[in-house]
Order: structure tokens, then C-alpha cells, then sequence
């Protein structure tokens, strides 16, 4: 009764703002035909209705389609590019998992690029989800790795470790955020509503891992590199203060493809499937290899194994 | 008394009150001139924060909250010490704190004023602050820290708002304030203010994820260092009012004040203790971060110069308030005093946080130090506060001195 009181309250507050936006920005463009001035007026309507939008996780199926529409819009009218956001819903029995097999990589981080692109991550404070270390033998931790190596690969007498997200069953950034903008989906992906978050960065400190990463600057992503299949949790469009993660690749994952990560892998070092898929290859490599993962002593219980051939 | 004719309302009581603070010497105007200055040099490096985003502060990845957090951490400290001046004036009835108890309260205002707008500055997106409004927004509370500290914070300032405001009010029409009005909410104060610095140690003692924060003491000795700055804090401004205004502020004061600073400092100083033992006695993998504060590490070193200052400054401090040299003169009390808070709030503020994120989980060390973006803001926020606090306690000296010859003539 409240919520459905208060939803109506808002969509009338909403829609009534939305007109006083659209008269006041026609207004504003009378006796002007510049199509520039015509489009950014639109564009601050939209961004306007975007503004007082809900939490993704209240919004009903209507409010996302009209939110897609506008995000849609406005990379049509901003960046002048066709892109297409889905809200693909997590799949019945699915539980994501991830296994990286320290034998076989080899350090060429294809991986790292592969991210970059289909993530639609800032190129202008080079953002990257992955991280490589360079370990040598003997080592067990990153901590102790080298992560900023620049050489040829592989060094003989080193071996290497691929860090990201965990997805981690437990996780603590989950708890600590004041919002509630990041949360774990049914899937087991731990993802976060761009828009909701206010950028206080408490999620990263919480962090064990460190798998979280804060925009300090507007990101930027050259046109012709944007990736336009996208998903709300996922690859859009995010702007300066906001937090973002990896989300194994929800684009992708949701429709039953591999993550972009381990599809670019040279070697075969990583495993993404299903863990609740008993036939998939994250189960046999759970089932039949010496598997650990890092920091199990916090508890985090994370949803990523690392495997030795 | 004769209430009914001299009842004035609260909007002359308001006018009042700016009245009161507009008016002054020219050495007040001036120094209201400067913290306007400040204040615009702190708007102005806000317009340019907004505009880069936080990427025009040295805050990155790996040291994701630096000089505003700290200043916040140090703050709430602050404001929380105001209860040892209301638990002995209000509860324990101490006539001569009770004449001070309005400038603690002052203070205590100022500086939450100051610790929200720390964490607003802080904000990444600050135009979405409204989604921590529960009903418009999501709260997450009770899980998250952050959530309990909001609430805490925001309700301390009200508490210590308007209780005051309450009694000044009365005072301001000769009226006796009636107890049962107000004690409950003096009694709700004191709780709250231990929550508040409580709350605030629980944010980063509920770490797992970093070692250097993640410890049972943090929160103890939050509290006891915040007894020792906050105190000394509030007796420098009371020996600034003492000697730039007609209300003139009893020794005993300053005697009650300067064992309270003491009594907490050594604590303070044992616990450190403490926690350095434990984290050199035995250096393990989670020392790391304590080794970087106190010797650096990999040539980072950044912090090791201000800790030592800090501690140096505290245990000197800390000694010349114990020991009082020449009782009949004590000029060392002043400067002792702005030793301690100094050392406080380096040791409480930059001091602990970068270290619990630096080395970030993945082992990386890096330097930090405010970039003047960072500091311009600091400023600006530092004198919204000082601006606070004597907006609030020269009409509230003004209202007590009129009550108190009031009541001597009667």
C-alpha cells in the first residue's frame, strides 16, 4: 500500500518535473534553431529524470525499460553513438565460479586488454580490473609479486597470478556500503548500480583484495572503441565519483558466453563456468585438481580458485 | 520572577543573537573578515574539486581517503570530548563547569559541523548525497558502519543544538531552564557522545581487510585521545575568551580541565604503547603497514617525520601538563596544550589512516601527502567551523553574563 502510495507519488513528481523541464527547455529554444542547443535542452530533460530515479533493485520492468531508453538517448544525443543497454536477469540454478590455473599463464596479459575493451574501461587513467603478477617460484601471495613488470614473458624462474574481483560469497564491500548501491545477484555476482552509489569509497577500503576501482576522473573511452553491447550493471557509461568493479562480464556471461577475459587467454589458464553445472569445466577442475584461494583466514569465501596443473 | 512581561519571543531572541555577533571591535571584524576569506578560498577549491572530480586531490586506488577523512576522524574527537565538560556540570552539578559548559557545547557543534562536511567533500558523486536519506534513499543500516555513523553524527548535533538553545533561551528571559525539559536529553548526550567516537572507530576497526585498523584497541583509545585533544581544545578557546572578552574564566576551570587533558593523555600514551609492543615486539606479515607509519618501507617514508614529531609532541605536551611548572605563572600551559592537540591530530589523523591502506591488499607501497586543492578545501571547512563556533558562543556569553548579574542583583 505505501510503496505502491509512494511510487505513484513520484511518477506524478516525476512526470510533472519532466514537463516543467521540457517546457522550460522549449522555451529556451525559441527564436534559437541551433540544433546543438535543441539537443542538449533534450539531453538536461533526460538527465533531469535520471537524476531522481530509483534504486535499480525497486525499479519494476516499466521504470527499467524507461531508464534504459533514456541512458540510450542520451549516448545518442552526448556521444552521438547507438548503443544498447539490457537488464538481462540472472538464470535459474546458475552460480558463477572461476578458476585461473598458475602452471599455464604465462604473463602475456592479453587478458588485461581484453578487459579494458569490453568493459568500456577509462582509458585516460588507464583503469584496469585485471592485475598480473610476476611471482617468483616459492612465492604463494601477489603481495609478494611484482604487478608492474615490463619485459618479455615468461622469466624463467618466475611464474605468474591473475588478480581480480573474487566474487566473493561473503563479501564485505556488500556490508560496508551506506547505500545499499552493491549487492550480490542470485548468480553470484557482486555488482553495483552506477547511478545509486555516491562515491564515498567505504566498498574499498572494506576490500581484502583490492578489486574495487574509484573513478578520480570523468572516464573516457574513444568513440570508435566503445563497446555497445552493454549491460546496466555492467559496461555502461560511468562517470567521475563513481565506483566500479569486474562483473564478470554480465554481457556476456548472462547469455552463456565466457567472460572477455578468459575467452582472449593464449593459454588456457582460466576456467569460467557454472559451478552449479556438475558437466562444466570449473567443476572438473574443483573436483580433480589441488585447488586454493588467497586470504581463506577473512572468510570472504570467494568464488575463485587458483589450480596448479 | 516576573516572567509574563519580559517574555520575549524566539524571533527577537534570533535577532538578537545576530545582532550580537555582526557587532564588535574592529579586531572581531577582522577576524571574521579572515575566515570569510578562507572560507571563499575553501568554496573555491570545491568548485574546482567538482568540476575534475576527486582526481584533483593525491587520494588514488590505493590510498582511497586521505587528509578529509583524517581531519573528520580527528574531529569527531573533538566534538565528543564536549562530555566532560557536561557529565560534571549537569549530572555532578560542578558549579564552575557548569559556567563553561555552554562553550563545550559550542564547540562540540563547530566540530561535527566540520566532521559532515569533511565526509561531504569526500563524496565522489555529491549531488546523490539523498540516497542515504532513508524513505527517498536506502539506508543500509544496520550493516553498514557508515550508515550507524551518519545517524550518530547527526543526532549528536541536534542533541547538543538544541539543548543548549533550550537553556539559552530561557536564560535569555531570566527564566530558571526547568530540568525535567532538558536532563533527559543531557543524559541521552553523554551516551551518544561515546557512540559517536565509538561508531567511528567501529568503521575502520570492522575492517578484516586491513590489519593496521582491524584491532580491539582502536576504539578505546579513540576515546581516550579524543578526552585528552578534545579538552585542550576547549580550554585554548577558553583562554582565548578569556583574554579577548569581559567573561572572564576562573583558574579552577583551567586546573579541572588541565587533570581531565592529563588523566586521558596518559592513557592515550599507554595504549600506544601498546599497540606498538604488539606490533614490533613480533613483526608479522600484518606489521607491515605499522613499519611503513614508523620507518618506512622500500624508501617510501612520507609518514615517518610526522609520527615521530607526533609522538614527540604528545608525551612532551602530555609531561609539561602533568608536572604544571611554576604553579603561580604557568606560561608552559598554553603552548603544552597546542602541543598535544597538534600531536593528536597527526597521530589520530593522517597518521592512522594512510597507513591502514598503504600497503594497499595487493602489497603496493606509495607516498601521500594533500595536494593544495586538498588543503584549500581543509582550510575552507576548518573556518566554516571556527565561524560556527563563535557565531554560537558570543550571544550565548552575551545572554549568560545579562542572567548572571540578574540573578546577583536579585
Amino acid at each position: 500500500m505505501d510503496s505502491d502510495k509512494k511510487k505513484i507519488n513520484r511518477r506524478t513528481f516525476l512526470k510533472g518535473a519532466a514537463s516543467v523541464a521540457i517546457a522550460g527547455s522549449a522555451t529556451a529554444t525559441i527564436g534559437c534553431k541551433g540544433k546543438g542547443l535543441l539537443n542538449s535542452s533534450e539531453a538536461f530533460a533526460l538527465e533531469f529524470q535520471e537524476y531522481f530515479k530509483k534504486h535499480y533493485r525497486l525499479m519494476t520492468k516499466s521504470e527499467r525499460t524507461k531508464t534504459v531508453t533514456r541512458l540510450e538517448k542520451l549516448a545518442k544525443l552526448k556521444q552521438d553513438s547507438i548503443i544498447n543497454i539490457e537488464t538481462t536477469e540472472p538464470g535459474q540454478n546458475v552460480l558463477y565460479g572461476y578458476a585461473f590455473n598458475v602452471t599455464r599463464c604465462e604473463g602475456f596479459m592479453e587478458c588485461v586488454q581484453a578487459c579494458v575493451k569490453e568493459n568500456n574501461l577509462d582509458r585516460r587513467s588507464n583503469t584496469q580490473y585485471i592485475r598480473i603478477f610476476e611471482m617468483e617460484n616459492g612465492q604463494m601471495s601477489p603481495d609478494q609479486g611484482d604487478g608492474k613488470y615490463f619485459h618479455m614473458v615468461p622469466n624463467e624462474g618466475h611464474f605468474y597470478m591473475g588478480v581480480q574481483c573474487f566474487q566473493c560469497d561473503n563479501p564485505p564491500c556488500v556490508k560496508a556500503c551506506p547505500t545499499k548501491a552493491t549487492w550480490q545477484e542470485p548468480d553470484g555476482i557482486v555488482v553495483i548500480d552506477y547511478d545509486w552509489c555516491i562515491g564515498c569509497r567505504y566498498c574499498m577500503a572494506a576490500c581484502p583484495y583490492w578489486g574495487r576501482r574509484f573513478n578520480w576522473n570523468q572516464p573516457e573511452v574513444p568513440k570508435e572503441e566503445l563497446n555497445k553491447k552493454q549491460h546496466y550493471l555492467s559496461n555502461r557509461k560511468r562517470v567521475r565519483g563513481m565506483m566500479e568493479k569486474c562483473t564478470f562480464c554480465i554481457q556476456r556471461s548472462r547469455k552463456g558466453k565466457l567472460t572477455a577475459c578468459a575467452e582472449a587467454c593464449p593459454t588456457g589458464a582460466r576456467v569460467f563456468g557454472n559451478l552449479l553445472d556438475p558437466d562444466s569445466e570449473i567443476r572438473f577442475v574443483l573436483e580433480n585438481k589441488k585447488v586454493y584461494r588467497l586470504k581463506e583466514d577473512l572468510g570472504t569465501d570467494p568464488k575463485f580458485w587458483y589450480f596448479i596443473d | 520572577m516576573n516572567t509574563k512581561q519580559s517574555q520575549k519571543g524566539f524571533f527577537t531572541f534570533a535577532r538578537k543573537a545576530v545582532a550580537w555577533n555582526l557587532s564588535g571591535s574592529i579586531g572581531y571584524q577582522l577576524f571574521l573578515g579572515i575566515l570569510m576569506f578562507f572560507m571563499f578560498v575553501g568554496v573555491y577549491g570545491y568548485i574546482i574539486q567538482f568540476k575534475t572530480g576527486l582526481a584533483a586531490t593525491n587520494m588514488s586506488n590505493i590510498v582511497s581517503w586521505g587528509f578529509y577523512i583524517s581531519n573528520f576522524t580527528f574531529l569527531v574527537g573533538v566534538a565528543a570530548a564536549a562530555i566532560m565538560l557536561i557529565l560534571p556540570a549537569y549530572i555532578f552539578n560542578d558549579k564552575d563547569l557548569h559556567k563553561v559548559v555552554i562553550i563545550g557545547e559550542g564547540v562540540a557543534v563547530g566540530a561535527i559541523v566540520m566532521c559532515l562536511l569533511f565526509v561531504f567533500v569526500d563524496l565522489g558523486r555529491p549531488l546523490q548525497f539523498w540516497h542515504l536519506i532513508p524513505v527517498i534513499g536506502q539506508l543500509n543500516f544496520p550493516n553498514s558502519i557508515l550508515a550507524w555513523d551518519i545517524i550518530v553524527l547527526n543526532g549528536y548535533l541536534a542533541l547538543n543544538a538544541l539543548v543548549p538553545a533550550y537553556i539559552l533561551y530561557c536564560h535569555f528571559n531570566f527564566k530558571e531552564p526547568k530540568g525535567k525539559y532538558y536532563k533527559p536529553f543531557v543524559f541521552l548526550s553523554i551516551g551518544w557522545a561515546v557512540a559517536i567516537h565509538m561508531v567511528t572507530a567501529f568503521l575502520y576497526q570492522g575492517l578484516p581487510a586491513r590489519p593496521f585498523w582491524n584491532n580491539p584497541l582502536l576504539g578505546p583509545r579513540f576515546l581516550a585521545s579524543a578526552f585528552a585533544a578534545g579538552p585542550a581544545l576547549i580550554s585554548l578557546v577558553l583562554h582565548i575568551i578569556n583574554s579577548a572578552t569581559d567573561y572572564k574564566i576562573d583558574n579552577k576551570i583551567f586546573n579541572k580541565l588541565r587533570i581531565i587533558i592529563v588523566s586521558a593523555a596518559i592513557i592515550n600514551l599507554i595504549m600506544l604503547f601498546s599497540e606498538i609492543f604488539k606490533e614490533f615486539y613480533f613483526p608479522t606479515h600484518h606489521s607491515q603497514s605499522a613499519i611503513y607509519l614508523f620507518f618506512g618501507l622500500e624508501g617510501h617514508n612520507s609518514l615517518v617525520p610526522w609520527i615521530w614529531t607526533a609522538i614527540s609532541l604528545n608525551v612532551i605536551g602530555t609531561f609539561i601538563l602533568a608536572i604544571n611548572p611554576f604553579k603561580k605563572t604557568p606560561i608552559f600551559l598554553l603552548p603544552a596544550l597546542v602541543l598535544l592537540i597538534t600531536g593528536i591530530w597527526i597521530e589520530k589523523g593522517i597518521g592512522l589512516i594512510v597507513p591502514g591502506l598503504v600497503p594497499s591488499p595487493m602489497g603496493e607501497i606509495i607516498d601521500y601527502a594533500p595536494s593544495n586543492i586538498e588543503l584549500m578545501i581543509t582550510c575552507g571547512v576548518i573556518s566554516v567551523g571556527i565561524f560556527m563556533v563563535t557565531m554560537l558562543i558570543k550571544p550565548a556569553l552575551i545572554i549568560e553574563k545579562k542572567y548572571e548579574e540578574r540573578h546577583l542583583k536579585s
